[in-house]
């Protein structure tokens, strides 16, 4: 029988840098590589001897595009070792930014890194050229997300109004009302991609997950709840370590997640909205099933259909809470440092993000670890790509390969993140 | 016959993919730019390669492994302008920090498999490596910025961006002085304009992102922080954030380290 290789040297529209290579031995798939050559950057190491109020902004920096969601789980795991209580109106602005980066992020993914696969474009920038209005709406509605994380963050990327305890400075009611007007166009310009996606030629394959996210006892989740997944694990942030485990392979500067009994899992759009359904407003789930979708989803292709659905709810979620905006008495919250550990664990617009920091008497980080959403869905990307292939050898090898790094994509892969949490140890005498 | 479009390319070398994100970013001006130029390699965003030789190469990112070390050599000798954007490409960026580090400190460095990793001892800038054009600063970059330097290189003019402090952003915005007025640790004074002066007016302190700006007094700077009762373990911590190796900041904190 014939071998082939699928080889992809640097994998395009991800965050990071990747390869793939695919190796077939007649009608069986032999070997499946997510090779990650994104150089380690040490966070995990460097954050040691750090002050428990850099942790914000020194993680932001291991994402340019996810940062908030780096600066929420860093707040909440500071503010859990110090046992500090968030109130209820600077929680609705956490909530708040969330949005505004779930709505650029998806927008993102859905209208210039992934859209274009399904309708075969090198780029949305080439797909422009055919659908300019797509395109054109793709960016002004990453742009309403961004005016979000703008306005309540200082600036899109690295954002500098987090703090441990809430914000800096809260920006006056009238700008967040502004703000609004745009986003009403927002939620309409969401609902119009919720039923453009579902236009999409998008393949059929469905796998069983283990789909893994947080859930909130009412609300769709983005800072808060407990861990839970479709296979029975239900447990607190704090006992996250007890049931995932990371392991490090040869082919790749990220370490792999698994669970405990060493299967893989699922975190990202299509986890949460299997797992928080319930959760979503009527008009909401109404959209979805008026997609195509079920109260699950399995087919990871249909990846870009569950962001859409989650961009719209992102803009209905922070419509509301504009609305229902009340100006905290202070910005924030003062914290009382004591030594011990904290943990915190909130759904980036790509998953769960973990972080754990252990704080000493003089308020210094002593030990961290990060887990990104990226290195809990590798294995399973490559598990994905082991099923993929086998059923698809009767095509074309360069439209093989794509649909290969489609199916890479389906993940909105951030190898960014994932290489940034490898462990250095370091001994002192 | 039409005349040939600029090749842009867009490299990415140790980041978090922030700074060419800023590219994207520029909503209103995407497809603008993108009918400007031709995008020649941007994998971040399009799969298409075009071969160079390129006009602008954008570089984010510092080197940090022997092989990134060989790959800027050639993209240097490929492009005719070679512009870094962001901290890391002219810093060295916040993964600089292990430089700090004497490698013997480090009784064993233990990966699960550090056979499996490869990385030099120092994160460094392009600049320590290649010939470089233009340095555009910032941790991220501003993405205006970005638009106005790729419009001054089609155009063969010099970019226009401001060389001053932060400090005299806040004048022009009309920021009142957070280190005056409120006692905050600011090293607005001693850092390059470009963002705004954006944390003053969000009522915080400057952090540095766009790094040092010429000529800094960071020596009279750190005798005021001492003055206010910064330890020095809080002074070398205020000068080691994501330009930490950019010389008058690394001068500054290795003064307070022992």
């Amino acid at each position: 029988m014939k071998n082939r290789t699928i080889k992809v040297d640097y994998l395009a529209r991800v965050e990071g840098e990747g390869g793939l290579q695919i190796k077939v031995k007649g009608n069986q798939v032999s070997e499946v590589k997510l090779r990650i050559f994104e150089p380690p950057r040490f966070f995990e190491a460097f954050l040691r001897g750090r002050h428990f109020s850099e942790a914000p902004d020194i993680t932001a920096r291991i994402c340019g595009i996810c940062p908030v969601a780096y600066q929420m789980s860093a707040c909440h795991a500071v503010e859990d070792a110090f046992g500090a209580k968030i109130p209820a109106p600077i929680r609705s602005l956490r909530r708040l930014l969330y949005c505004g980066e779930w709505i650029e992020s998806h927008a993102l993914h859905i209208y210039l890194l992934h859209a274009p696969d399904f309708l075969g474009y090198e780029d949305a920038i080439r797909m422009a050229k055919d659908h300019p209005d797509a395109v054109k709406r793709g960016l002004r509605l990453k742009k309403a997300g961004n005016a979000i994380v703008n306005l309540l963050g200082g600036r899109e990327i690295h954002p500098i109004n987090v703090r441990v305890g809430g914000f800096y400075k809260i920006p006056a009611k009238s700008e967040f009302v502004t703000m609004g007007e745009e986003l009403k166009w927002a939620r309409d310009a969401s609902l119009e991609t919720v039923r453009w996606v579902a236009t999409l030629p998008i393949p059929d394959f469905e796998r069983d997950y283990e789909f893994v996210s947080l859930r909130h006892p009412d609300e769709y989740p983005f800072n808060e709840g407990r861990i839970v997944s479709n296979r029975g694990t239900d447990i607190a942030v704090r006992e996250y370590e007890q049931h995932f485990a990371e392991e490090h392979v040869a082919h790749s500067n990220a370490l792999h997640s698994a669970t405990k009994d060493r299967n893989s899992y699922f975190v990202g759009p299509l986890a949460r909205y299997s797992l928080n359904f319930d959760r979503l407003p009527s008009h909401v789930q109404d959209a979805a099933r008026a997609a195509g979708l079920g109260a699950a989803c399995r087919n990871p292709f249909h990846g870009i259909i569950v962001r859409a659905v989650e961009t719209l709810y992102a803009c209905d979620e922070a419509l509301r809470l504009i609305d229902a905006f009340e100006m905290p008495d202070r910005p924030y919250v003062d914290v009382e440092p004591r030594v011990g550990s904290g943990f915190g664990c909130t759904e980036a617009p790509r998953g769960s993000l973990y972080h754990r920091y252990r704080i000493d008497e003089r308020g210094l980080i002593s030990d961290a670890k990060i887990v990104p959403p990226t290195s809990q869905n590798l294995r399973t990307i490559e598990h994905d790509l082991l099923d993929l292939v086998p059923k698809n050898l009767e095509m074309q090898k360069d439209r093989l390969q794509w649909r290969c790094e489609a199916a890479v994509r389906n993940y909105d892969p951030c190898i960014s993140c994932a290489t940034h949490f490898l462990r250095l140890e370091i001994e002192r005498d | 016959m039409p005349q040939r479009k600029p090749k842009l390319a867009v490299w990415k070398f140790s980041s978090c993919d922030g700074c060419q994100l800023s590219l994207l970013d520029c909503e209103d001006e995407l497809l603008a730019v993108a009918d400007a130029v031709e995008i020649a390699n941007f994998p971040e965003a399009s799969r298409a390669v075009v071969k160079g030789p390129y006009d602008i190469s954008l570089v984010e990112g510092s080197i940090t492994t022997a092989h990134d070390a060989e790959r800027i050599h050639g993209i240097r000798r490929a492009s005719k302008f070679l512009v870094t954007i962001g901290a890391c490409a002219t810093a060295g960026g916040i993964q600089a920090l292990r430089n700090f580090k004497d490698v013997k400190d480090f009784i064993s460095v233990v990966y699960a498999r550090p056979d499996y990793i490869e990385t030099l001892k120092k994160s460094t800038p392009i600049t320590d490596h290649v010939f470089v054009d233009f340095e555009l600063r910032g941790c991220p970059i501003n993405k205006l910025q970005l638009v106005e330097v790729l419009s001054a290189y089609l155009n063969g003019r010099k970019p226009n961006t401001p060389p001053h402090s932060v400090c005299i952003e806040c004048k022009q915005r009309g920021t009142v002085c957070v280190m005056v007025a409120q006692g905050l640790t600011c090293l607005g004074t001693v850092t390059q304009a470009g963002c705004g002066a954006l944390c003053p007016a969000y009522a915080r302190g400057c952090f540095g992102c766009f790094g040092p700006k010429e000529t800094p007094n960071t020596p009279a700077l750190a005798a005021w922080f001492t003055q206010a009762g910064m330890s020095d373990r809080e002074l070398v911590r205020a000068f080691r954030g994501f330009n930490a190796y950019a010389e008058p900041f690394r001068r500054e904190s290795e003064m307070h380290e022992k």
